[in-house]
């Protein structure tokens, strides 16, 4: 079977000034023709570095990878002309031209003649929402009109492939749903073409993805449907456990036996913590509670909770996304 | 996609990214005040102290040419090899990068873009200059004038392919050598003053120049009224710094691109 995108152990090592750097170990994925594949993980995991070998931005150390059938190294050329790239949070175009102008000029880099260009930007912009700001110089746009600006031009080519990497990052509500579910109308109802999409946003993947693979530190630790990604952790309980205070030491959860990850999110305004852990047993409960009481912590509050993909991702860390980004960072 | 398709698909990216120059370079008017007051003030400067000095009223039409000439070095320099630098910063290069697209018909385009308004500009310098300074205009061949002008402006702008080639990898480095390479080459090349008199070896050096050799060349035709037969070397330098410009630029841009791409470079933005 010929996978719309696929990578065999692609490795990249990036040269820095102390100690070489791998920012993918060894990730293998294939994604089938007209799926919406999510690379969920925080910070710093490897989604946007993979994103860039696979748009041939980026060569790989080691390994294959194929787009649309074609090696990304050897047949860049021809990946090019099937696939197309939005990131969210980059300028959409040339801020001195409107928004018509900027999807006018990118339409020519695909070769498109005078009247589909034209044609085809109207449609876009009447499809996303912005016909109004067509004739807006892009640099007048709001953050989320430019975003629109991004994915038209994303789109200006009906690319097989469509790559977003965080394409609703700094988004209102409004904007970034308007923005998915033009995403899954246009890869699904309209069957037009496979999406590759990275996020840290847990329930962005959740509600558009037909399959997730979740990345940590370059590597690729388990991927499948979000639906079966959460079956898997049927059989613990999670549970959610408010805690008054923000500067407390959680330490003790790391070692204690029983619980499969644990996250915590702590709040300055309200001074209390919210821990969420996933226990193999529920007894674990009972001891991480008895902990709590012994540092004399006031439970405020303990809620079961269904799993999510935030907690596929803990059980397989150990820790939350949150605490991922400051570990990566320090 | 065959020869022809490709040559028409490479044409359009030209023709659209040199649309972008000059619809962008002329939506704000008030740059083409500042890009033409300014370099008359400079030129200005010269013209009176050589009046000063008694010099001979055909240095006045040396400074005139030479500020004119200038104006497609600063666009060069600004606006041809630092862009890549630029579209970098912006994030629009990855999006060229992206697309099936020859590297060569954006940087075309750019150039052709670049020569287009500067033209302009240039032609503004230089009418305001011969018309305040009542420079004496001596051609008795404009067609050999054109033609050193235009060798001299297609030389400049392969240079600036390749410039923007190796500036593509970098960072701040790219505006720091940019700034370098400016006072220099306004030296060197003779804008407001005959090269004759730099001392030989720095004549050598300054020859390594296009704009050397252009101006040279133009000022002998337009104010001097010679004639092609004494200025055929500065034409075939020009022409052999265009045969070995263009390739070597095509050369660069694609080493860079690999190099970039090795080193994870290409889109590394704030470096």
């Amino acid at each position: 079977m010929q996978y719309s995108v696929e990578t065999q152990d692609v490795v990249r090592i990036f040269k820095a000034h102390d100690k070489p750097v791998t920012a993918l170990d060894k990730v293998s994925i294939s994604i089938r023709e007209g799926e919406i594949f999510g690379l969920l993980g925080p910070n710093g995991a490897g989604k946007t570095t993979l994103i860039k070998i696979l748009t041939t931005l980026l060569l790989p150390t080691k390994g294959e990878a194929y787009v649309g059938g074609f090696s990304v190294v050897k047949e860049s050329e021809k990946v090019r002309k099937i696939i197309n790239l939005v990131s969210g949070g980059e300028t959409p175009g040339y801020g001195i031209l409107t928004a018509s102008e900027n999807l006018w000029f990118f339409s020519q880099l695909y070769g498109l003649s005078f009247s589909a260009a034209k044609e085809k930007t109207k449609q876009l912009m009447k499809d996303l929402d912005f016909e109004e700001y067509a004739k807006t110089r892009m640099s007048k746009l709001s953050t989320g009109y430019k975003q629109r600006l991004n994915l038209a031009r994303g789109l200006i080519n009906d690319p097989k492939i469509l790559f977003l990497d965080e394409p609703t990052l700094g988004l209102d509500v409004l904007t970034s749903k308007k923005m998915r579910g033009y995403i899954v109308d246009w890869a699904k109802r309209e069957k037009k073409g496979t999406v590759l999409l990275t996020t840290h946003y847990m329930a962005e993947a959740d509600e558009m993805c037909d399959r997730v693979a979740i990345i940590d530190r370059g590597r690729i630790l388990a991927w499948d449907s979000p639906l079966k990604l959460k079956e898997n952790l049927k059989e613990n309980v999670i549970m959610k456990i408010e805690v008054s205070s923000v500067q407390a030491d959680f330490g003790f959860l790391e070692k204690m036996v029983g619980l499969a990850g644990c996250s915590q999110t702590r709040s300055i305004q309200t001074d209390t913590t919210t821990l969420k852990v996933i226990a193999r047993d529920e007894q674990v409960l009972s001891v991480i509670t008895a902990k709590l009481e012994e540092q004399k912590l006031k439970i405020l509050g303990v809620n079961k909770a269904e799993p999510t993909l935030e907690d596929v991702y803990i059980s397989l860390v150990g820790r939350g996304f949150e605490e991922q980004e400051a570990h990566v960072s320090a | 996609m065959s020869v022809r398709e490709q040559l028409i698909h490479d044409l359009k990216v030209a023709y659209a990214r040199l649309w972008v120059r000059i619809k962008g370079g002329n939506r704000e008017p008030e740059w083409l005040a500042a890009e033409l007051i300014i370099p008359i003030l400079t030129l200005s400067a010269y013209i009176y102290i050589y009046k000063m000095l008694n010099a001979p009223a055909e240095f006045a039409g040396f400074v005139v040419i030479g500020g004119t000439m200038l104006a497609f070095w600063v666009n060069v320099l600004w606006n041809m090899s630092a862009q890549f630098y630029w579209e970098k910063e912006t994030g629009i290069l990855g999006v060229y990068f992206v697309a099936p697209i020859s590297r060569m018909a954006i940087l075309l385009g750019m150039a052709l873009g670049g020569i287009v308004n500067t033209t302009l500009r240039a032609a503004m310098i230089l009418i305001v200059g011969t018309l305040i300074f009542q420079v004496p205009i001596v051609v008795y061949e404009p067609l050999t004038a054109i033609l050193v002008f235009f060798l001299t402006i297609i030389a400049l702008y392969a240079l600036g392919m390749l410039f923007a080639s190796l500036f593509m990898m970098y960072g701040r480095e790219a505006w720091h050598t940019a700034s370098l390479l400016q006072e220099p080459v306004y030296f060197l090349s003779g804008s407001y003053f005959p090269t004759k008199f730099l001392p030989f070896i720095v004549q050598i050096l300054a020859s390594l120049i296009p704009l050397t050799l252009g101006l040279d060349g133009i000022r002998k035709v337009v104010i001097q009224g010679e004639r092609i037969t004494n200025i055929w070397l500065n034409v075939v330098s020009l022409v052999i710094f265009i045969l070995i410009l263009m390739p070597l630029a095509k050369f660069t841009l694609n080493y860079m691109e690999n190099l970039s791409k090795k080193e994870g470079r290409l889109t590394l933005r704030w470096q």
